[in-house]
């Protein structure tokens, strides 16, 4: 530990130099844009390359970041003009963002690897490694900003990445249609955050994160916005934060905003492992890390209606169990993760309302590598099986895919939260300490529990119908491990997903100390509350027993025989299976709501804006004729000012001929000449 | 100061190109789109000149060029540039001769067809330079002239009625702002801008005005109101709009509302708000609502177009009226407590910034339906395609960048400009802000469909076959798409021209 210690002190990154760390991807990004189709290994090489770069140089940031763990490094600059001062961005370092941009850029780095295996015989390899190397930027651009306005550039972009490798086998109608509803649903979430970002900037004339006590998350703009109420006698700062956080909702995958996340498993699979785990989905909980003391501030008043942290807390624990309770009735292996994603997330969104934001990042971190490992696993059995996705034709892998079959496992049990071994345990117990530590209300807690019983199971499910019993269908029977490339990975982050349990064993209150910026390590060690730990370990040995007994003891001899829950429920196993409707839902309201309103706008246009307009147009044509023989002379006669614009019309007039225009000229000229004649006399007199 | 008169050579070097091409009676077609195209290239060069000349940090106009013309009228010949005008005239500088390569295969006599956008152009210019209303309506004017025969006789099936319910509508608005100019002549004894706005300023304009009778303050605004309001086109005056520029031939749609739609928004900041201060203020608030029914309904109607020009038409109502969005919230606010210099900063800023960028992005998207047209024998139905991402990558990424630039992309051009403004009008009136943000929801719907049903999916329908850019419509893209990248991440190559001008707009908002 100690030559550790002594080799971190070498590195070191200035934060004005941190924006590395998001360029070298972008600039990989740039050259895979450039690199014509033929050139895949060009195009892998340099985003592999630049990936692990920004790996080293996120170590450097690490070290920085840790060697002073309370300050806020920060480097602002100008980006233009706008009235007296320029509108000011800028990087920040700390603790928060230094783990995330190793975690990122360490599973990113796995994922492109495993991508090089898995994506060599797409034809568009090369624009794959372009699109998965913005995507990359985009998420470190988002991490190391120090404004709200940068961090929201660089969110949206991640908005675009996702966009397009969601969409990646565009020819799909499918794909596409996904990739369209991520875009549109996230953007809904964008836009309260934009609001959000609106009001903070209206109130306090900033948006850098930190800026020598005039940052908005320092304490004299904090102050500020929590000594004004709004409407609903909310103080400013929780409305500000609900508006932000509507954007975290969308990233990721939050009810109600959660829809897109399970559609966007149309994208090839490394696109989900990275989707899932590194990048995307982790902005929304790094986003509320990030400006949690504004989330946090009105922590203080005892006369608002509501706090902001309630709020996330409640969206996190009704995430955490809608998502748990539908990922057990899913049949496409993608889906079971998305949905465990889901319910993932639903727990960090819990722990930050709960007020262990610390907690939070920790499962981020764990998950973001047990999760990238089941997705890498799944591809490695997709890939194995010719594109088979559904568990019930799947079957019989473990024999002849071992490595992708032992990692697979150690996934597993990570996110079921078997006891400690594995670094899915000890995050989650985290959340749970915190979520009975919150005095807010148990609800929380209860969610969060039931959530572990139902994780346990369906993992269990999983990992029962894919790798045990009898192949189901061809494909499943010819099967055979994946190229080293591909299995290589695997063993890495399954390294990682054990790992990283021992931050958590002796080390949480080492690692909580340093995000929370103090260098005395004074925190309590998770081991300590350990009647909830008993029931948590209890609650997981009941979730797999059960999927034991259900799925493990009798397998599934055939690809069509009825799941035994279906068999038992069907009725809310279909409603589990359907997602409980919300995509119906959605299309019935909002999305009938949105066309009608365009038909509504549409019609106005065609009927009474034009219509009005033609009335007129009658109406001038009648008084044309009436008044033919004045208005002859009229346009004859000659007046300074009018005379060009009335050459001009007489032009078009002359080449016109046709009654329509005739009506029109007549009015505005006999109105023209009517009205000067009055202004001059008026003048006059 | 240079003793060239450069206004009257960025004005007049496209008519003299014009003339050179109407003698020019036996050239062949080459020569023909040659000499148009360096003649409209002269805008860029000239702007480039001046703006090397330029002092960003003077707010009053630079280059004056001022002579006695008719004197007993007290016209002056009075051409001048400031911040805006510059900008306008850089844009029209890469507008037009972008839109005469978009149009280079033009078949039906392109000598004059450059004529006719020549004269164009000038007109455009001399509208961004005039400062005085006599010669500034003449140009206002003249422009309708070629535009309705560019309109007319290069245009597609409903091109005639769609061609002169353009140019009437548009004069039917022009003549009551001409009703209102001669009024104030016969108030003030002037028709120039400097001395209007200053009169403007302190009130004396709405003194003298109410001395003629007491509604005519009013009348003289709404007159001048409407003739500007038809021509950006302020909700509900713009149903000429999606015709115009769905029947125009690409090369017209595209400095229809790249440049000819930014002289309504130009009027409204030269002419209508400082000569009318406290008109506008006093009808800002109902103006406010016009410009979220154009913002919203536009977005939401262009949902529905199925003829993909007619959705970009809408999408530009949208998005001009975002910018007269920000302009009638720092009017309803000017005067109110609470109301701050840097929300309207940023809201005018936004607006000019936005005016920039969206013409760009709009010329782009029309060229881009313009190559969609071309390669499908004239079709260019939002479901008359299927895949042509497949078929076309190179035209595919282009209109893709042009596409999300339009949709506000950060990273891209488009974003800096709605960001501005929306951080300005939520400082002055957020209610406005919330609403217009499903402007900003609506446009990304449709864009998206857009972009699913016509590069998505299997190649189909009219994308068999379809053949990639080709080197001339590269060249013809590539300029603008860069601009849509460096003005993205460096705004501040616009934003540094106005900036000054802007802040001291801002800072002495105040009502006569």
């Amino acid at each position: 530990m100690l030559e550790l210690g002594a080799f971190l002190r070498l590195m070191t990154l200035p934060v004005h130099l941190l924006w590395l760390i998001a360029a070298l991807p972008l600039l990989a990004a740039g050259i895979g844009a450039l690199t014509p189709r033929r050139g895949r290994a060009l195009a892998a090489g340099v985003a592999i390359a630049a990936m692990a770069l920004s790996f080293l140089l996120s170590c450097a940031a690490l070290a920085t970041a840790l060697a002073q763990p309370a300050a806020h490094l920060v480097h602002n600059f100008a980006w233009f003009d706008l009235g007296l001062g320029p509108l000011r961005l800028g990087w920040l370092l700390d603790p928060l963002t230094a783990f995330m941009c190793v975690m990122v850029t360490l599973v990113g780095l796995l994922i492109f690897v495993f991508s090089v295996g898995y994506m060599h015989a797409d034809a568009n390899s090369t624009r794959f490694f372009c699109f998965m190397s913005v995507f990359a930027a985009a998420m470190l651009g988002v991490l190391i900003a120090n404004s709200l306005l940068l961090l929201f550039v660089c969110w949206e972009l991640v908005g675009l990445a996702s966009y397009l490798l969601i969409g990646f086998w565009f020819h799909k109608p499918a794909a596409a249609a996904a990739a369209k509803k991520a875009f549109i649903t996230t953007r809904i979430g964008d836009l309260g955050l934009l609001l959000g970002m609106l009001w903070l900037y209206d109130s306090t004339g900033t948006l850098l994160f930190f800026d020598a006590g005039n940052g908005v998350l320092e304490a004299g703009a904090l102050g500020a916005l929590t000594a004004q109420t709004t409407i609903g006698g909310l103080a400013v700062s929780t409305a500000i934060g609900l508006l932000v956080f509507c954007g975290a909702i969308g990233k990721s995958g939050q009810f109600p905003l959660h829809v897109w996340l399970p559609d966007a498993m149309e994208g090839p699979t490394p696109v989900s492992a990275l989707i899932h785990a590194a990048t995307m989905v982790a902005a929304g909980v790094f986003l509320v890390a990030r400006v949690y003391p504004l989330m946090a501030a009105d922590q203080a008043l005892a006369h608002v209606p509501i706090h902001a942290l309630t709020v996330v807390a409640f969206i996190g624990a009704i995430t955490a169990l809608m998502g748990a309770m539908i990922a057990v009735a899913q049949n496409d292996i993608k889906r079971v993760l998305a949905f465990s994603t889901v319910s993932q997330l639903g727990y960090m969104m819990l722990a930050l309302g709960v007020g262990s934001w610390v907690a939070a990042i920790f499962h981020l971190l764990t998950h973001a590598f047990f999760k990238a490992l089941l997705f890498l696993g799944a591809g490695s059995v997709i890939h194995a099986a010719h594109h088979e996705q559904d568990i019930r034709r799947l079957g019989g892998l473990r024999g002849p895919m071992r490595t992708t079959f032992a990692t697979f496992a150690i996934g597993m049990m990570a996110l079921s939260g078997v006891p400690f071994l594995f670094s899915g345990f000890w995050s989650k117990e985290a959340i749970l300490h915190a979520a009975h530590a919150w005095n807010g209300s148990s609800l929380p807690l209860f969610a969060g529990l039931a959530a572990v019983v139902l994780t346990a199971f369906y993992m269990t499910r999983l990992v029962a119908e894919v790798f045990f019993g009898a192949p189901r269908s061809e494909a499943a029977g010819h099967a055979h491990e994946s190229p080293p490339t591909m299995t290589i990975p695997l063993i890495g982050l399954a390294v990682g997903a054990v790992l990283l349990g021992f931050l958590g064993t002796p080390a949480y209150p080492w690692l909580q100390a340093r995000l929370l910026g103090e260098t005395e390590v004074h925190g309590h060690s998770l081991l300590e509350g350990g009647g909830l730990m008993m029931l948590s370990i209890v609650l997981v040995a009941l979730g797999i027993g059960a999927g034991w007994a259900i799925y493990w003891r009798r397998l599934r001899a055939t690809a069509t025989a009825l799941d035994p829950l279906e068999r038992a429920t069907p009725r809310t196993f279909a409603a589990l299976a359907a997602r409980l409707g919300f995509d119906e839902l959605y299309a019935a309201t909002v999305g009938r709501l949105s066309n009608a309103t365009a038909a509504l706008a549409d019609a106005l246009d065609r009927h009474v804006w034009d219509g009005a307009i033609r009335f007129l147009a009658r109406l001038g044509e009648f008084t044309g004729v009436v008044s033919r023989e004045t208005d002859e002379d009229m346009l004859n006669g000659g007046f300074d000012a009018g005379s060009e614009s009335l050459r001009g019309t007489g032009k078009l007039y002359s080449r016109a001929q046709t009654g329509e225009t005739h009506g029109y000229l007549r009015v505005i000229a006999i109105g023209f000449v009517l009205l000067v004649l009055i202004v001059m006399m008026g003048g006059g007199q | 100061m240079t003793s060239l008169p450069l206004l009257s050579l960025i004005v007049f070097t496209p008519w003299a190109g014009a003339a050179l091409l109407a003698s020019l009676r036996r050239a062949s077609p080459i020569i023909v789109r040659t000499v148009s195209l360096v003649f409209s290239l002269s805008t860029l060069a000239l702007g480039l000149v001046v703006l090397a000349g330029f002092d960003a940090a003077r707010t009053s106009p630079q280059f004056v060029e001022q002579q006695a013309w008719i004197s007993t009228l007290n016209v002056h010949y009075h051409l001048g540039l400031d911040g805006l005008s510059l900008v306008l005239v850089l844009l029209t500088g890469i507008v037009t001769p972008t839109a005469l390569l978009a149009s280079w295969r033009v078949r039906r006599s392109p000598r004059l067809f450059g004529a006719l956008f020549l004269f164009l152009q000038g007109a455009a210019l001399g509208v961004f330079l005039a400062l005085d209303f006599f010669h500034w309506f003449l140009f206002w004017e003249l422009s309708l002239v070629p535009a309705f025969f560019l309109i007319k006789l290069w245009g597609g099936a409903g091109a005639s009625r769609a061609a002169y319910q353009f140019v009437i509508y548009t004069i039917g608005g022009s003549a009551f702002m001409l009703l209102g100019f001669a009024a104030l002549y016969v108030a003030t004894g002037t028709l120039d801008f400097i001395q209007l706005a200053q009169l403007g300023a302190d009130g004396t304009i709405g003194q003298k005005l109410a001395a003629l009778g007491g509604w005519w303050p009013t009348a003289v605004f709404l007159g001048v109101l409407l003739g500007l309001a038809v021509k950006v086109p302020l909700f509900p005056f713009h149903t000429w709009l999606p015709p115009a520029y769905a029947e125009a031939p690409t090369g017209t749609s595209m400095f229809l509302t790249g440049v000819m739609s930014k002289m309504g928004v130009y009027g409204f900041l030269r002419i209508l708000w400082p000569l009318f201060p406290a008109s506008l203020h006093a009808a800002a608030p109902a103006l406010l609502w016009l410009a979220l029914g154009g913002v919203v309904l536009g977005a939401f109607a262009a949902m529905r177009q199925i003829d993909l020009k007619r959705m970009i038409a809408y999408s530009s109502i949208n998005h001009l009226s975002y910018c007269l969005l920000a302009l009638f919230a720092v009017s309803a606010a000017t005067g109110r407590a609470g109301a701050t210099n840097e929300a309207a900063t940023a809201a005018l800023s936004g607006t000019i910034l936005h005016i920039f960028n969206h013409g760009l992005s709009a010329a782009a998207l029309f060229c881009c339906v313009g190559v969609l047209e071309s390669r499908a024998g004239g079709r260019r139905g939002l479901n008359d395609f299927g895949g042509v991402r497949t078929a076309a990558p190179i035209f595919a990424g282009l209109c893709g960048i042009s596409m999300f630039s339009s949709l506000g992309l950060p990273g891209l051009n488009g974003f800096v400009g709605e960001f501005l403004i929306f951080r300005g009008v939520f400082g002055l009136t957020p209610w406005a802000a919330a609403v217009a943000c499903l402007g900003l929801l609506a446009t990304a719907l449709f864009l998206m469909t857009f972009w699913q049903r016509v590069f998505h999916g299997p190649t189909g329908g009219a994308a068999t076959g379809f053949k990639d850019l080709s080197a001339l419509e590269i060249a013809t893209l590539a300029p603008t798409i860069a601009l849509i990248f460096v003005l993205g991440v460096w705004p501040q190559l616009i934003a540094g021209l106005i900036n000054p001008l802007v802040t001291a707009w801002a800072g002495h908002l105040a009502l006569p």
